[in-house]
């Protein structure tokens, strides 16, 4: 009984995993600039990830009697990086001035930059 | 904190002579030995009773986690939405907290409130410049979050 009941977790896990990913996938195709992308990617895929590790840990903690510490220590990174990588990215689009979209309602940093608004649409001088 | 875990360690291996058995369990029972010497001597160190930050510590990961849950889930719906509307926007954030550490951690945590992701930072005069999704709700969000996260972090960084 216990084996079934482990080996439907580890499928329910790994398939609501995969299917966040899908889903994740999907919105980098859907939203419309680089700085919605990065959302889409960074936050969903991660949870995505990292239930299916949690699946893969459940499954070897029941079916070999096995503790994974090294896939608790990929959850970790997983978790500390995709953060940092998501920042660089738009962080960098930012300042090599890629355009946001056009329903952008706001841009507080572009006073700190001391430019024009970095919106789709909105003539500026230094545009290329 | 470095001086109450070192002190602990000793009093285990103490513990672990005085037994005189070499084992891992005997360690570990001195090792609780040591835990309850310390607590009962907690006034007397300078700083707080390490256990306390380790459970602020331990507080802060569960918080990340379930940030993590709610933000998926946010972000999902935007995407299953038959028409994308999105109004992103970017805006400010002023917070209390200067050292690098408390900077990354409050950078990590924002990240994963609902729609926003960490644009720029200036750590001098702790500000961050954040990326919102839908934006009046979204900077409602990070607004309301972000007392509560930077709460979680001082207990950890500052034992407040």
């Amino acid at each position: 009984m216990s084996a079934t009941l482990s080996e439907f977790l580890t499928v329910l896990l790994i398939f609501i995993g995969t299917f966040i990913s899908f889903l994740s996938a999907v919105g980098l195709i859907r939203f419309p600039d680089v700085y919605s992308r990065a959302h889409a990617l960074s936050k969903s895929s991660t949870i995505g990830v990292v239930l299916v590790h949690v699946g893969t840990l459940i499954f070897f903690v029941f079916q070999e009697g096995f503790f994974s510490i090294r896939l608790l220590l990929a959850i970790f990174f997983v978790f500390l990086t995709t953060p940092v990588s998501a920042h660089v990215i738009i962080r960098s689009a930012y300042r090599t001035r890629v355009r946001m979209t056009k329903t952008t309602v706001k841009d507080d940093l572009a006073e700190y930059f001391n430019r024009e608004k970095n919106i789709e649409g909105i003539e500026t001088q230094d545009a290329r | 904190m470095p001086t109450q875990v070192l002190l602990n360690i000793f009093i285990a291996i103490l513990w672990m002579f005085f037994q005189d058995s070499w084992t891992v369990l005997s360690f570990f029972s001195g090792y609780l030995c040591g835990l309850l010497i310390i607590f009962i001597l907690r006034r007397y160190f300078k700083e707080q009773f390490y256990i306390f930050t380790l459970i602020a510590a331990v507080h802060l990961v569960l918080v990340f986690i379930w940030e993590a849950l709610t933000s998926t889930i946010a972000v999902i719906k935007e995407i299953v939405r038959p028409k994308v509307t999105l109004t992103p926007g970017v805006f400010k954030l002023q917070t209390g907290l200067r050292t690098e550490v408390e900077i990354t951690l409050i950078s990590l945590l924002l990240r994963l409130t609902p729609g926003s992701v960490v644009m720029e930072t200036i750590p001098e005069k702790g500000i961050i410049y954040l990326h919102g999704m839908d934006m009046p709700e979204s900077e409602k969000a990070v607004m309301k979050s972000a007392e509560r996260f930077e709460k979680a972090i001082k207990r950890v960084t500052r034992n407040e």
